[in-house]
């Protein structure tokens, strides 16, 4: 291989990619080549380096200079400076939101300092399209020491004792899991690994991030689980959604048996293992895992009753082992590291890290992988750069449409799996999206609710219906038309869902009703009883007026206005009617005194 | 994109179905193939899949209407999604609905007369860091504000 001087990195990541990124690479190499420097540089397009707001990301190597926001015409003066004069563009190295750090180096961008990462581990710094590199990085190596030197129970045995649990949602113990699919009988001996990357929790990424931008790691722990509890076929379910990561994982697949790192008789052993994509076609449910399993045989993915639970009777009736994506990226640092470096990471009952996407109202959105046990407010202030346009903090919201509100009297909290649980919320998949003053809670317990009922499949009554009720209530809150009774008939109704519905979709569906009821009792009061929504966003209960006192009579607004609700005279104040006002907001962002109101 | 395969034709759905009917567990793959070549799924082609592999209508039509990806209607042209996730919904996305939804005077799941559009809100595409965002067909629009989606219809 010819010796490089320099790497540069590109982000190929969903979010740079729809940023540009992949316009960069091109023109990129016709810089390189222009300046006839093509060999001694090298351009690699990665996964996920994590800060996806700050899209396309490039680095540059030996340095590691990051560079944020690159646009096409950048390229040509960056080439020019940085790699072939030898001095870093200070116009686009990022420069931190808040104490206005300006770091030369990737590594000393706040965003990452207190990051940890063992599943990202390579995400955003190999190329995910190319085996070589992630043999590099000690790729396929604890299979190789798995096949070689282990059984299957010393596998078992040491998923067990890392203390691994499930990063899909519910937590459950990864090596118990992986024990009882081992122990389980099949008549026939057929068993099956499965993945769960049918990532459907609106605002959560990290399983796409994982399959773009370190594509054999999955494979590498899914062949790991393949051996561990006697499998020799595994099936990847995959959100159709997500094209560029179905593509890499497919092409990884592809490598991997090229190099004998899949099929027959791997490492020169009788085992024995393939893989193969299955793809999802836009339903929620299918996350559940007796839904999936549903869905990999075609059918409608509705949950089965359990038991039999998966690990008996899962996929085709036979033994099924089944994680989700960053759950296996966990596995071969496990396997080559051991079960206690692994253990040393994290809380008492949640080992190792967590990967969160962080989303919503907060300056760094990204993705980030912090050690289990992590405060709230160390993610959203330290890592996550706090609040944009000096808003207040008002929630953050964690695992999705099962998850709940967590208000700002609890950012002390470490997060792991049990305590957040105890304040009525829960891991989930690991979305976490930032919420600001102006964002209404009864209208995210209603925009969650809405997403829960749309998706319930319809087979069992209290999610089907118990679900169209509590939509019900809470848009009748909304258009004010809230009666007294309606929180306690929420609070009765989410009881008896999370009691009675079949599976973990209908189960955990009231949680950000009650979630929210819980920490923001208040503004279901304002919405009910004084017909008001506080943070301005129900339309239903907002008059939009105009402040005669500051109004210059410009006519923006007028002109703004969509329904011709505004009118006035040249240089006198302006006036809405309110009946014709449709509320979209329009004349407030106009307006360039800031004269109009909504209350 | 390719031309679409018009529903008469049922030699390319027969290919389909005969290509991957020994899978276990094939209907799924063979319902997202025609409906990329045919562009979507009416109860002729459902039919056919159903007869080629022996089993009830019923039960391709059960699977084909689970699905939200499966469409029994014909799309647009110019496919527009807003992305409806949480965080595109917190940063806005209801209004960059209601913008677009005015200018063509549709709503929600509707297709414009003329064939060329169809405005659907979508489930979390995962580019949250570039919230709120829409995506036409392939393209992907970010950080979007109101007065940006005029200029992004104008396009196509």
């Amino acid at each position: 291989m010819a010796y490089k001087r320099s790497q540069i990195l590109i982000c190929g990541g969903t979010g740079c990619c729809s940023s540009g990124a992949m316009t960069l690479v091109k023109e990129l190499k016709k810089e390189l080549v222009k300046h006839d420097i093509l060999d001694e540089v090298e351009v690699v397009a990665t996964g996920c380096f994590g800060l996806c707001e700050l899209g396309p990301v490039v680095i540059v190597y030996p340095e590691g200079t990051f560079y944020s926001r690159v646009e096409a015409a950048d390229i040509t003066e960056l080439v020019e400076e940085h790699l072939v004069k030898g001095r870093p563009l200070d116009r686009l190295i990022y420069t931190e939101k808040g104490d206005g750090h300006h770091p030369l180096s990737i590594n000393d961008l706040g965003f990452f300092k207190t990051q940890k990462r063992i599943a990202l581990v390579n995400c955003g710094v190999i190329d995910p399209e190319n085996i070589d590199e992630y043999i590099a990085f000690d790729g396929y190596m604890a299979l190789e020491k798995v096949l070689l030197t282990m059984t299957p129970i010393d596998v078992i045995n040491e998923v067990k004792a890392s203390g691994l649990r499930g990063r899909g949602g519910g937590g459950f113990p990864t090596g118990l899991k992986w024990q009882f699919a081992h122990d389980a009988v099949s008549e026939d001996g057929v068993k099956y690994v499965a993945c769960n990357a049918d990532e459907g929790d609106p605002g959560a990424f990290m399983d796409r991030s994982v399959l773009e931008g370190d594509p054999h790691a999955l494979i590498e722990a899914m062949a790991i689980a393949g051996f561990a509890v006697g499998a020799a076929k595994g099936y990847v379910y995959v959100r159709a959604e997500y094209p560029i990561a179905v593509n890499r994982l497919q092409i990884a697949i592809d490598q991997a048996k090229e190099y004998g790192l899949l099929g027959e008789n791997i490492f020169d052993t009788d085992f024995a293992f393939d893989l193969e994509i299955r793809l999802g076609a836009g339903a929620f449910v299918c996350g559940e895992e007796t839904a999936l399993m549903n869905s990999i045989e075609g059918k409608r993915g509705e949950p089965r009753p359990r038991p039999p639970f998966p690990a008996n009777k899962g996929l085709f009736g036979k033994p099924t082992v089944l994680n989700n994506v960053e759950t296996y990226a966990n596995i071969p640092a496990i396997i080559l590291k051991g079960a206690e470096w692994f253990a040393s990471v994290g809380t008492e009952k949640s080992k190792g890290t967590k990967v969160f996407a962080l989303g919503g109202k907060i300056n760094n959105t990204g993705l980030l992988e912090i050690p289990m046990g992590t405060t709230l407010r160390e993610i959203v202030y330290d890592i996550g750069g706090g609040i944009p346009n000096g808003k207040a903090f008002k929630a953050a919201q964690t695992g999705g449409p099962s998850g709940g509100c967590i208000p700002a009297s609890l950012l002390d909290t470490p997060i792991d799996y049990d305590n957040l649980i105890a304040i009525g919320s829960m891991m989930g998949s690991g979305g976490l999206i930032v919420m600001d003053e102006d964002n209404c809670m009864v209208d995210v317990a209603r925009f969650f609710l809405d997403f829960t009922q749309d998706e319930s499949c319809g087979k069992c009554p209290p999610c089907r219906i118990g679900t169209k009720r509590m939509l019900e209530i809470l848009e009748r809150i909304c258009d004010g038309k809230g009666v007294k009774g309606d929180i306690e008939r929420l609070e009765e109704l989410a009881v008896g869902i999370k009691a009675s519905a079949l599976c973990g979709l209908g189960q955990t569906a009231p949680n950000p009703v009650l979630s929210t009821i819980r920490y923001f009792r208040d503004e279901y009061e304002a919405h009910i009883n004084d017909k008001k929504c506080p943070a301005g966003v129900c339309k239903h209960l907002l008059d939009f007026t105009i402040d005669p006192e500051t109004c210059k009579g410009c006519g923006i607004c007028a002109k703004k206005c969509p329904a011709d609700a505004i009118t006035g005279e040249k240089k006198k104040p302006y006036t809405i009617d309110t009946a014709k006002c449709i509320k979209c907001n329009a004349c407030i962002e106009a307006c360039p005194f800031g004269s109009i109101s909504k209350a | 994109m390719a031309e679409l395969i018009p529903v008469e034709n049922l030699d390319v759905v027969k290919a389909i179905v005969a290509e991957h009917r020994e899978v276990p567990g094939c209907l799924m793959q063979i319902l997202q193939e025609t409906q990329e070549k045919y562009g979507y799924l009416p109860l002729e082609l459902q039919g056919t899949i159903a007869d080629e592999l022996g089993m009830p209508l019923t039960e391709v039509y059960g699977v084909a209407t689970f699905y939200s990806q499966f469409n029994l209607t014909p799309k647009g042209k110019f496919k527009i999604g807003i992305c409806l996730g949480t965080a595109c919904y917190v940063r806005g996305a209801q209004p960059i609905i209601d913008k677009v939804n005015s200018i063509l005077g549709t709503q929600v799941g509707d297709t414009t007369e003329d064939g060329k559009w169809s405005v659907d809100a979508t489930r979390c595409i995962g580019a949250c860091g570039l919230a709120p965002v829409l995506t036409v067909n392939e393209d992907v629009y970010g950080r979007l504000v109101l007065d940006d989606i005029a200029g992004i219809i104008e396009k196509y």
